[in-house]
């Protein structure tokens, strides 16, 4: 297809654990992301969720090259960069940008805003020095800045507009990929607002895709087109957001979105909370076949700990996921929950 | 019968080298016993200094603090230390957001729980591990008796924030101060954390005060809710009224500019500015640099909280006339109410 | 735990080869004769010589190590002096103990006098005792060791007469010949030595002490300590010193290479005969054997020193997983 801008195929990253006494040699690995494959279309935003340790930063890394995948392709316009060098990246860099969780820790203090943006600029060559100034200008201005604070240093922003020059930074050289990680869960939800606002006028108006990673399954929802979970590396589901959020299949999904709380006291009420009991388990040593069987409220004994689920299409177009035992029903009654478990229990709020 | 916690035009003043932040500026609310009362808004808004002041925590040297603090019926504020020390873990306990720091990484788990115990109970060594043991198990740790001589970095987040649970609980306080007790973990287990603080208030009968900036969080566990902006209290009342009938343009705002799970809303409403700083506020009502309904008045004079009409426990500060208010608040949730109802 | 130990102690093998190669090398490459002065000054070349041959200065410089190496691992022996042909052993156990005594009188006493000032320091911020001990402290970070040595002797010793200017006394087993001798002669005429060395590092660790303290008072777990009803005084004592002294106790033996540095003029100001006036005799009259001893012992202290502190900090510290 011609509007396929990236295509990413069993993308693997292990961290090696090694243990030696003058010879360190490798006895296991944190398997961070194990196996991640999915498709982005221009001008679409994919939303990445999951908690904290699922390798969802991890994979944002891999895909913009910034650590070394250990296995698996990432397919770039056509082009399979996932073996290129940091030389051959170079060219590339120009059309991936990237947006951090924390607008303070990624700005250099001791530069001024107006370095700080113009820099990939700079670094690529392009335009003479007045001209690069004038666009630094524009793009203040396009992130809601004052193009007048071009001289002033990170310090003196608050933390939505540290985000902003974040973001005219990653908007500096023109990128086709924005890759954001945690761009809003630093901020106050007023600011966050204004962020999202941002990131969805910019899209519209440059047309820029997005792979947008977050914690948050409200922001996700708010600023996707289509969602894709993950748990302990590995893709659990994969869907349109409306599919996602109105009938999701895994029950790692229906747990995630169950504990989310919701800003409406009556329908809080209403609804049937299930409670994952325990923590996700240590990335050296996942649980064997579905990763997710020890938590699982409709573990199937003999099944689920044997063979692992491959991400299928469950509901037509293009809704997948990793469950020999996708949900039917949303919200999950408690008879859908099949295997009833001491350590699981469904609680009624 | 009177109130579990009584906080009177509370005032905390905080001196630094650019001059006097007031951190909290007249803030009224009273806590009964065994409900749970939710202070939002956003960072600096004052709402941790709010509870640090009740419990007299804050850093004697440069602040100064005013008002009331009435617990069971005892003022509190500017009692003597040894008085606040014998409340402190016994009767008003308090847990904090971020559960990796909270806990003294050099001590074990238990040794921390025994701390506590015998800091306010004339009694052994032995019995006071047995009844950290027993905490441990109650607020769900698996296999209490060999984890409660665990370190803390041997428990992962949502453990830690059980074992502090415990400890705040151990004593068996009238009042739990949470300060976003939630706010670092994951939805998971923010999810378990949140059922287990409302099955110790069931079971012990404790109120909780709840400080959050998610106001998906005071949603689920609140009674009532205290919305504060720059210092003071902009709105307060039940969590049904705060959520279904907001009065005060910044809750509008707050209530707009969060993306929803149960509804697809193509643009945020969005509060343009940031958050004033507390060394120089604005004059008159603090919200009005950033509000879409300002007026002159707003501009001059200090807005009061004042009973809605016809909601006498819900009380807002806006100068703004109450046919208005209905009207903008219908039109602004219109999506979400809808969305809310069918969903 | 045992695998880390055995990796450190091989690790520690690895650096004290790198060291005894390094300081042998180097001694050896310098361009003066240690036979010529072995020999003296009027000796004629067969002398000469004769000395080379009998010192083994003839043999190529490998196999010089190599004898060197095998003499100090099998027999322990650095070897004999170029002067007197006494052995550098002898000479290195008589002066160890004085230039022992020297420096952990001296880390206790920088602990007795930063410990507490930091600590006040820390919880009065600002207050004149802080600006006094900040003084102190750029004082300490400014001052070269021997001048304030030479101070201190001048005042106490010289005009005052508290203290003896020099001299060391045995604490136990006293010569015959010795005119003082016991803990309390000992102590007597340690103390300026103490001083000098402890005064200049005490104000640096004043400053670290405070900082650490300072920082540990913001800790979180210091609120929940005061939050579950603790008074002051064990907040303090459980809670921030036990968090706040760790990283200083472990600097503090990292910096037992400085304060070894330090003892050398300590010693030559107050005629101590430690390693320290031992290793300046032996540059003076090129005895080379010597140094290199007083090198390499050096060397090997500070190994298992920093070896030690490292296992009672995982020891203290629980974080600390040694793998």
């Amino acid at each position: 297809m011609a509007d396929e801008l990236l295509v990413v195929e069993g993308l693997k990253k292990h961290f090696p654990v090694t243990r030696g006494i003058i010879f360190q040699r490798q006895i296991d690995a944190v398997r961070a992301v194990d196996g991640v494959s999915f498709t982005i279309n221009e001008g679409e935003t994919l939303g990445v969720v999951g908690e904290s340790g699922c390798g969802k930063s991890t994979m944002a890394r891999c895909l913009l090259k910034l650590i070394e995948p250990t296995e698996g392709k990432i397919v770039f316009r056509g082009r399979d960069i996932s073996k290129l060098s940091r030389r051959e990246m170079r060219p590339l860099r120009r059309e991936m940008m990237m947006v951090f969780q924390d607008p303070y820790a990624s700005l250099n203090v001791r530069k001024r805003v107006g370095f700080i943006v113009a820099e990939a600029l700079e670094v690529h060559g392009i335009a003479t020095p007045a001209e690069r100034k004038r666009r630094v200008q524009s793009l203040l201005e396009v992130v809601g800045l004052n193009p007048e604070h071009y001289n002033r240093f990170p310090h003196e922003f608050s933390g939505g507009q540290r985000q902003r020059i974040g973001i005219a930074r990653a908007l500096a050289i023109n990128p086709t990929l924005i890759v954001c990680d945690e761009p809003v869960s630093a901020l106050d939800v007023s600011v966050q607002a204004q962020i999202l606002n941002l990131l969805k006028d910019l899209q519209k108006e440059f047309g820029l895709t997005y792979i947008f990673i977050a914690h948050d399954l409200n922001v996700v929802r708010h600023i996707s087109d289509r969602v894709m979970v993950m748990y302990l590396g590995k893709p659990v589901e994969l869907a349109s957001r409306t599919e996602l959020y109105t009938a999701p299949k895994h029950p790692y999904t229906g747990a995630l979105l169950g504990a989310v709380p919701i800003p409406d006291p009556a329908l809080g009420r209403l609804r049937q909370r299930v409670v994952l009991e325990g923590d996700v388990p240590n990335p050296i040593n996942p649980p064997a076949a579905c990763n997710f069987h020890p938590r699982c409220p409709r573990f199937h004994e003999g099944h689920c700990d044997v063979e692992t689920p491959e991400l299928r299409n469950v509901a037509g177009h293009a809704h997948t996921t990793a469950c020999h035992y996708p949900l039917e029903k949303w919200p999950m009654t408690p008879q859908e929950i099949r295997y009833d478990r001491s350590r699981t229990a469904a609680v009624g709020s | 019968m009177t109130a579990l916690l009584e906080v009177r035009d509370l005032r905390t003043q905080f001196q630094t080298e650019d001059g006097f932040v007031k951190a909290v500026d007249g803030v009224d609310f009273t806590v009964e016993s065994g409900k749970t009362i939710g202070i939002v808004g956003e960072s600096g808004c004052g709402k941790s200094v709010t509870c640090l002041t009740i419990m007299g925590l804050n850093e004697r040297r440069n602040t100064t603090s005013s008002g009331e603090v009435l617990f069971n019926g005892e003022e509190i504020l500017g009692a003597s230390g040894s008085r606040l020390r014998s409340l402190r873990g016994k009767e008003i306990a308090m847990i904090f957001q971020d559960p990796m720091t909270s806990l003294n990484p050099v001590h074990t788990v238990g040794r921390q729980l025994v701390e506590t115990v015998l800091l306010h109970n004339d009694i052994s060594k032995a019995e006071a591990r047995a009844r950290a043991r027993e905490a441990l198990k109650e607020v769900g740790i698996p296999r209490a008796e060999q984890r409660v001589d665990d370190y803390p970095h041997q428990f992962s987040g949502g453990m830690r924030q059980r074992a502090m649970i415990a400890m705040a609980m151990i004593n068996d306080p009238k009042l739990l101060i949470a300060d976003e007790p939630t706010t670092a973990l994951d939805v998971t287990t923010q999810a378990q954390i949140l059922s287990l603080m409302q099955k110790l208030q069931e079971d012990h009968g404790t109120a909780i005060v709840m400080i959050t900036h998610d106001l998906g969080v005071v949603a689920e566990t609140a009674h009532e809710v205290v919305v504060m902006y720059a210092a003071k209290v902009v709105e307060r009342g039940t969590v049904d009224a705060i959520f279904t009938a907001p009065q005060h343009p910044y809750t509008w705002g707050l209530l707009g500019s969060l993306p929803r799970l149960d509804a697809e809303i193509d643009r945020l409403a969005q509060i343009p500015g940031q958050p004033p700083s507390l060394l120089n506020p604005p004059r008159g009502c603090r919200f009005h640099p950033r509000c879409a309904y300002v007026m002159d008045v707003c501009r001059e004079k200090v807005p009061e909280l004042m009973g809605v009409s016809h909601d006498a426990a819900h009380e807002q500060a806006c100068f703004l006339d109450e046919e208005t208010k209905t009207r903008e608040a219908a039109r602004l949730f219109a999506a979400t109410m809808a969305a809310g109802t069918s969903g | 735990m045992v695998q880390y130990l055995v990796r450190r102690l091989l690790w520690a093998v690895v650096l004290f080869l790198a060291v005894t190669i390094v300081t042998y090398v180097i001694f050896f490459l310098v361009p003066a004769n240690p036979a010529r002065l072995a020999a003296g000054q009027a000796a004629t070349p067969e002398r000469v010589a004769l000395v080379e041959e009998r010192l083994g200065l003839n043999d190529p410089i490998y196999e010089q190590y190599w004898g060197f190496l095998k003499r100090l691992v099998f027999d322990g022996s650095l070897g004999e002096s170029f002067v007197d042909r006494s052995s550098v052993n002898d000479e290195i156990f008589r002066a160890a103990p004085i230039t022992a005594s020297l420096v952990f009188g001296a880390m206790i006493l920088v602990l007795v006098i930063s410990v507490p000032i930091g600590i006040l320091s820390a919880l009065r911020p600002r207050s004149v005792l802080d600006r006094v001990a900040m003084t102190y402290v750029l004082l300490g970070i400014s001052l070269p060791s021997f001048w304030v040595a030479l101070v201190l002797s001048y005042i106490f010793g010289f005009k005052l007469g508290w203290t003896p200017i020099a001299g060391y006394c045995e604490v136990v087993s006293v010569p015959q010949a010795a005119n003082c001798g016991g803990f309390g002669d000992w102590a007597y005429h340690m103390v300026l030595p103490w001083l000098a060395l402890a005064i200049v590092q005490a104000g640096i660790y004043v400053r670290f002490v405070r900082a650490e303290v300072m920082d540990t008072m913001t800790q979180d777990y210091v609120r929940t300590a005061r939050a579950k009803g603790a008074p002051e005084r064990k907040v303090m004592k459980d809670h921030i010193l036990r968090n706040a002294l760790l990283p200083v106790i472990t600097i503090l033996g990292m910096d037992i290479g400085l304060l070894l540095g330090g003892a050398i003029f300590i010693e030559t100001v107050f005629g101590l005969n430690g390693l320290g006036g031992t290793a300046i005799r032996s540059i003076g009259q090129f005895d080379l054997p010597v140094l290199q001893g007083v090198v390499i012992f050096g060397a090997v202290a500070i190994i298992l020193f920093t070896l030690i502190v490292d296992l009672v900090y995982a020891w203290v510290d629980p974080r600390i997983r040694l793998t």
